[in-house]
């Protein structure tokens, strides 16, 4: 058989093809670099000896990924399960897992109701959902801190109400953490479930009813189904900087309630264990990536079978 | 065979409040038979789907009752009222496969598993829809869909199926194929069938009776013959198929046309004085100029449509008729613009208004 060949049409595509390459490399190249360089760093140190005043000597050492598991006694020197980071990987999911339920529960009315808004207010109402994304993190967790205080508005208006009769302390807890935490990444869990809602057909409502079925069936049997990619987005972009928080629990936490985010800081500060705190980095991106893989397939799932 | 399935009592509907307020249903009454095909017929905005959402439970009556059954069902959500509804946009449930569709109202209503599956499989063949199952609701046409909202809404089996213009998205063709297969399955089931079109023909082929809405009333309840050749009033006569309107004097039991000539007509409905008189196309003959008894008239134009031919004419007063020909076969009816012919009506086909 002789060789095909190459129209004029097949060029036309191939120069069209090599022209979008060329025009998405910068960008390509910023991604690649920015992204992978730095997880090769840190990949690269996490396997190195630590240096006497931080930083890493060049000499190949696998304490760094033991040290996430295993600590070793000061005085006898005796390897023991360090019970202190496993506190801290517990506490970090814990309150993750706890900040996505309730950003939930509480995101879902919400974004219900910006969605069934009339169109003019709706944006009114996102707009608002928006506005603490204006200020700067850090200022908003110390506001939260100030609200949930000994001596703070939360526990003012409480007392003055007469539902409380000594101030509660909320400060520096698990509790200011999940608090703080889900204040800061609340918006993060309603804007998608709103994306979601307002695709939602509202007349599926009356169907439903229609079929005998009750309010909660209605919301179990028909509208989490069908917003359900809503709820994933949601989830994930709620869980995943959760697990990696570090300002509200440095700023709410006190310096005990650590979450991996802290600890991670501190390898690199005064811990002076840099390969130790590149091992909890990867280690923490290995369990993100888990848990989207494991979201992914879920949500794959729910769309091949219902 | 007259016990009643569901009725309407009085029913009056206000949506918004004061000044805005607008009367959607105003002291409606019917009462529709069981196993009856019923059609609420009547142009966008006449009410017919606002009684259709009480009888379903979507609304609730400003004032005035619903009755299932014998039963006052007035204050019943729709989940616990044995009425189920095709709705027009179908609102089939995206996430669920067709079968899924069709077996939701049996699940909530807790049947066994094997019930279920037994009837979905039984409706799917109703609707001759059995190799569709598995599918989802994305995969399937417009006609398809259609199916399954008619099966998913038949297989709680129903007292009465509630139906929301629900032909109204189907091409001509499809829609035709429809209201033979409508009709199919409500001789099938023998459920009773609440029908709401703004289509007077869908109506006409469909229905056993056909209720004629107007501004929130029911002007004419009757089987489709009566509607047709009876109608009560001008805005029946003309919503349903085409009519002539004219103008005549009834004087001692004796009725006269405005154009001059004295007519027959079966029921002068006691009237006296100046009244409406309708005559449908069809029911009009033309016949020559000097024919005894003919009402003299002038050709305007011809309008041709396929299988018959409209010849518009005007009488000595000026009021316009319509004749309605069969088509001849060489396609020209012969008779020339201008040229003056003579009229006759059909025995019995000469109604006198109601106002």
């Amino acid at each position: 058989m002789a060789p095909t060949p190459i129209s004029n049409e097949d060029r036309a595509v191939g120069a069209s093809t090599r022209r979008a390459w060329a025009l998405a490399t910068p960008a390509l190249a910023i991604l690649v670099l920015a992204a992978s360089g730095p997880l090769l760093i840190v990949l690269v140190y996490s396997f190195l000896t630590p240096g006497q005043y931080g930083n890493v000597e060049w000499r190949f050492s696998l304490d760094g990924w033991a040290g996430i598991l295993v600590t070793r006694d000061i005085f006898d020197g005796t390897l023991g399960l360090a019970d202190a980071h496993l506190t801290i990987f517990w506490r970090s999911v814990k309150l993750s897992l706890l900040t996505t339920a309730i950003t939930f529960g509480v995101g879902f009315p919400t974004a219900w109701f910006i969605a069934t808004r009339p169109l003019k207010s709706r944006a009114l109402w996102l707009f608002l959902i928006t506005i603490p994304f204006w200020t700067n993190l850090l200022i908003r967790t110390f506001a939260i801190g100030e609200v949930i205080r000994r001596e703070g508005l939360l526990n003012t208006v409480l007392i003055k109400l007469g539902l409380i009769s000594e101030p509660l302390s909320i400060g520096y807890s698990d509790g200011a953490v999940l608090i703080g935490m889900t204040y800061v990444y609340l918006p993060l869990m309603v804007l998608p479930l709103f994306a979601a809602i307002d695709r939602f057909d509202m007349r599926l409502l009356e169907a439903g009813y229609d079929l005998y079925a009750s309010r909660w069936q209605i919301l179990r049997r028909v509208i989490l189904p069908i917003v359900k990619p809503g709820i994933i987005a949601g989830s994930i972009l709620v869980f995943v900087p959760s697990l990696g928080a570090y300002v509200t629990p440095r700023v709410l936490g006190g310096g005990k309630n650590m979450m991996i985010g802290n600890f991670i800081e501190l390898q690199f500060g005064q811990g002076r264990n840099w390969p130790l705190g590149a091992a909890l980095s990867m280690t923490l991106l290995v369990v993100v990536t888990i848990a989207l893989l494991f979201y992914v397939r879920t949500a794959n799932r729910g769309a091949d079978h219902g | 065979m007259s016990e009643i399935a569901v009725e309407a009592r009085s029913a009056v509907k206000t949506f918004g409040q004061g000044a805005a307020a607008v009367r959607a249903l105003d002291d409606v009454s019917v009462q529709i038979n069981k196993g009856e095909f019923f059609t609420l017929l009547g142009p966008s905005g006449c009410g017919k789907t606002t009684l259709l959402r009480l009888i379903a439970g979507f609304e609730t009556p400003t004032s005035g009752q619903i009755l299932l059954d014998g039963a006052d069902i007035t204050a019943l959500p729709p989940n616990r009222r044995a009425v189920n509804t095709v709705f027009q946009s179908y609102a089939l449930f995206p996430h669920l496969t067709v079968a899924q569709n069709i077996g939701f109202g049996l699940e909530m209503l807790g049947r066994p598993r094997a019930e279920i599956a037994a009837t979905t499989e039984r409706m799917l063949a109703l609707v001759r829809m059995e190799e569709f199952a598995p599918r989802k609701i994305a995969q399937l046409s417009g006609g398809q869909q259609q199916r399954v909202a008619l099966a998913r809404a038949l297989a709680p089996q129903p007292k009465v199926l509630l139906l929301d213009e629900p032909l109204s998205a189907l091409d001509l063709k499809l829609r035709k194929e429809m209201q033979v297969e409508l009709k199919r399955l409500q001789l099938e089931t023998g459920i009773t069938f609440v029908f709401v079109t703004h289509d007077q023909e869908e109506a006409l082929t469909m229905s056993d009776r056909i209720g004629v809405m107007r501004a929130g009333r029911i002007l004419q309840i009757g089987r489709p013959v009566e509607i047709y050749t009876r109608p009560a009033n001008r805005f029946v006569a003309g919503f349903i198929g085409e009519s002539n309107f004219l103008p005549a004097t009834i004087d001692g039991g004796r009725l006269r046309l405005a154009a001059g000539t004295e007519i027959e007509a079966d029921d002068l409905r006691g009237r006296h004085g100046a009244v409406t008189v309708t005559v449908r196309p069809e029911q009009v003959r033309m016949v020559a100029a000097d024919a005894p008894g003919a009402l003299p008239a002038t050709i305007r134009a011809w309008v041709y449509f396929g299988t018959d031919t409209h010849c518009h004419l005007t009488l000595a007063d000026g009021s316009a008729v319509v004749v309605r020909l069969a088509s001849p076969a060489s396609g020209d009816a012969g008779l020339q613009q201008g040229a003056s012919v003579g009229l006759r009506f059909a025995p019995g086909a000469v109604q006198v208004l109601g106002d």
